[in-house]
């Protein structure tokens, strides 16, 4: 891997990568759990750091409700003033852009503006102030994303208002995930009856790992595009991606919900491929298609290729896209074929080096 | 009548590499719990000349080290019946998976600490993700670093929390560059090597899911409240999944990473663990060094809590499928078998015959 050339294209994106790191402002999110986490004090502590490496900190909207340490770190910076309505307060995008520091911090990212702002929201702020050059430190609680606004709901049993997209999280440069023990959550909230603690726990527990998976996953994001740019020839596996070969004769039903299990416990991607057979019967054409309803209804990611050797094509598509287990059915009755031309998953287990090959009798 | 003491409460902060910030995220914690009127001490810290590392631990009671002669070199090393004696609220003690001095009462930090616990001592510790037992071929293949320093995975399955000390590679990369961490003659290959921005990427979204995994683990059912399974499966204590696993011990070396891996599998399925070698009766005296390897290998099962036995037979796959059969498994696990030619033949055998004689079973062959 490490001594193959390089095509010049690789080499092109990678110099575009590189420059578009260096030259661009970044964005580097802290996101917690529950609030009271310390993702603040964290960005503040960061905040402090560059200054002190000497980058232009400039501080562009803090939280209402501040904490005692947090305060004392707050007299360290310079702060531009929020734009004051009736209803809330606004960062003032203008005078951000005027004073054009190297690095500005923005608490509350999911804040919603007040109606005479420039901007509904205040990631559409932060938004503007990157394009503008300037790199952003912010700080945002899991409740706030958009895409987890009903599980958190659900969860916790209070409506979310202001959020912000799980993209504008997934394009970020940095995450960095701001974990403590959730008794020190519990702490803060004092005197609790032992029903109420438990249940809570338990709240805080299901946020919690949200936020690690949601993490998890923006940085696989990264490391994906990472990789691209750099050309790799084969993707780092960092969690399991889970592809179930259905023909007609498969025992798909048991495999696809076999796959699905792990891939829900692994918290990983379940993919279901079928390479398409020429000539079906009216009767393997219907049973092929019900196998794939079934992925679709499970939310499998579903892959139909034509290619003329079957195996060939799932390894291939294996080994371009970091496959960690391969489900394959394995008929029990040996026909002529097999006999003379081997059996199709002996050749799969021979040439899926670094695959587990998971094999369903039918 | 005095009752056995409150076993103690075990935090784990968990990274992803060196530098990432454990050990001064653990003394922090301690510094607040200190400031709580919590009696706290250090058991043992590894201050690696980090400057704010050390800075950090001002002010909290340092326990001696011990000394401990070893081929007339001294070592020092954590003095576990000092802290007994002592015995604090809460002990912080760093790198859990640490290896101790050859000679010493124990042979790993961990089992130090879970003296601590049972004297009914709260343990604050920290250790990085590749050192995970069931990682380690995983980590062999990101980093291209066998990893050597293990803790099974039970052991951290003893931890009442465990905490993510979370960096981003860029800003550790940093660190590394200014020598915050290694010494820049170590550091210069240390960046080419483990540190490779996309490696810790890699290691990292590894730590972020086997915490994810490690807090779900954690999670109680309470009667009334639904469980959300928009995200996770809700987990299943205490045996109650339906999945069995056994795998196939040989003498071969590729056991070592199959147990690895099916243990992980197990963990995540929820899945009990079984291990088994079918010592053929007709060959009669086995290779003495076969012998020893398969020994090896039992153990090794052993310790990662995996419930190993010989079978006798005179056909592997017959009795390895009866014992399967008679033990209520669903999953086989094989390793992947060499290509030499004979070694080939013998072994697709060998998986075909299980695959025919398990047709109401998987057979996972695993990429060792």
């Amino acid at each position: 891997m490490t001594d193959r050339r390089p095509d010049p294209e690789q080499l092109l994106r990678q110099v575009e990568w590189e420059e578009a790191l260096r030259g661009r402002a970044t964005l580097k999110v802290f996101l917690g759990y529950a609030s009271g986490a310390g993702k603040s004090f964290r960005m503040l502590d960061e905040g402090r750091r560059r200054k002190e490496r000497g980058e232009d900190v400039v501080i562009a909207a803090v939280q209402s409700k501040l904490s005692v340490n947090v305060r004392q770190m707050l007299e360290r910076f310079e702060v531009i003033p929020p734009l004051r309505f009736d209803s809330a307060e606004a960062i003032d995008v203008s005078a951000v852009l005027r004073r054009c520091p190297q690095v500005c911090l923005v608490d509350e990212l999911a804040h919603t503006n007040p109606p005479e702002s420039r901007n509904r929201q205040r990631w559409q702020d932060v938004e503007e102030i990157l394009k503008a050059g300037i790199s952003v430190l912010t700080a945002v609680n899991l409740h706030h994303i958009q895409e987890y606004k009903e599980v958190v709901q659900q969860i916790t049993g209070k409506e979310v208002c202001d959020t912000v997209p799980k993209g504008f999280l997934l394009r970020a440069e940095e995450i960095v995930v701001v974990d403590i023990p959730p008794e020190q959550i519990l702490e803060r909230l004092g005197q609790l009856e032992e029903r109420e603690r438990l249940v809570m726990e338990r709240r805080l527990s299901e946020l919690r790992e949200m936020a690690l998976l949601l993490a998890a996953e923006v940085v696989d994001h990264q490391l994906e595009s990472y990789l691209q740019a750099h050309g790799a020839a084969a993707p780092l596996v960092a969690h399991e991606k889970i592809l179930v070969c259905v023909t007609p004769r498969s025992n798909a039903h048991t495999m696809i919900a076999s796959g699905l299990r792990n891939a829900q416990r692994f918290h990983g991607e379940l993919i279901v491929i079928y390479v398409r057979q020429p000539g079906l019967n009216p009767e393997a054409q219907a049973a092929i298609e019900s196998h794939l309803a079934f992925a679709r209804e499970v939310g499998a990611r579903i892959v139909i290729l034509e290619d003329p050797d079957p195996i060939g094509a799932i390894l291939r598509f294996a080994r371009a896209h970091g496959i960690t287990q391969i489900f394959i059915g394995h008929s029990l009755r040996r026909n002529w074929r097999t006999r003379i031309v081997g059996d199709p998953v002996d050749r799969l287990i021979r040439q899926a080096e670094g695959i587990d090959i998971r094999i369903f009798p039918h | 009548m005095a009752d056995a003491p409150r076993r103690g409460r075990l935090t784990i902060f968990l990274g992803y590499a060196a530098g990432s910030g454990k050990t001064y995220q653990m003394l922090e914690e301690a510094q607040q719990l200190k400031s709580k009127g919590v009696d706290v001490v250090i058991g043992y810290f590894e201050p690696h000349g980090r400057k704010d590392t050390i800075a950090k631990a001002e002010g909290l009671e340092m326990m001696p080290r011990r000394k401990l002669e070893y081929r007339g070199a001294v070592f020092e090393d954590m003095d576990t019946e000092a802290i007994l004696r002592r015995k604090p609220q809460v002990c912080v003690v760093d790198e859990f998976a640490h290896t101790n001095v050859p000679g010493s009462e124990r042979t790993k930090r961990w089992e130090d600490v879970m003296v601590l616990l049972d004297a009914g001592i709260d343990v604050y510790t920290n250790m990085n993700i590749q050192h995970l037992e069931s990682l380690n071929d995983q980590i062999l293949r990101i980093t291209g670093v066998r990893v050597r320093e293990t803790t099974p995975d039970w052991v951290l399955k003893q931890a009442d929390e465990v905490v993510m000390v979370d960096v981003t590679p860029r800003a550790l990369l940093n660190r590394l560059a200014r020598g915050v961490v290694y010494a820049p003659e170590k550091a210069d290959q240390a960046l080419r090597n483990f540190f490779r921005e996309s490696n810790l990427a890699a290691l990292r979204e590894i730590a972020l899911r086997q915490i994810a995994h490690e807090v779900n683990l954690r999670q109680t059912r309470i009667p009334g409240l639904p469980n959300h399974e928009a995200l996770s499966p809700p987990t299943e204590p205490q045996a109650t999944s339906s999945e069995r696993i056994l795998v196939q011990v040989t003498p071969h070396a590729s056991t070592a990473a199959l147990l690895r891996r099916a243990r992980r599998v197990a963990d995540y399925l929820h899945a009990d663990c079984l291990a088994a070698y079918v010592r053929e009766s007709r060959s009669g005296s086995a290779r003495r060094e076969e012998q020893d390897a398969v020994n090896r290998h039992l153990n090794f099962a052993r310790n990662l809590h995996i419930d190993a036995r010989i079978l006798e037979g005179t056909d592997p796959a017959k009795a390895l499928v009866a014992f399967a059969r008679a033990n209520g498994v669903t999953q086989i696990f094989v390793a992947r078998p060499r290509y030499t030619r004979m070694n080939r033949l013998l072994r697709e055998h060998l998986i075909h015959r299980i695959v025919r004689l398990a047709p109401d079973m998987q057979i996972i062959i695993v990429a060792t």
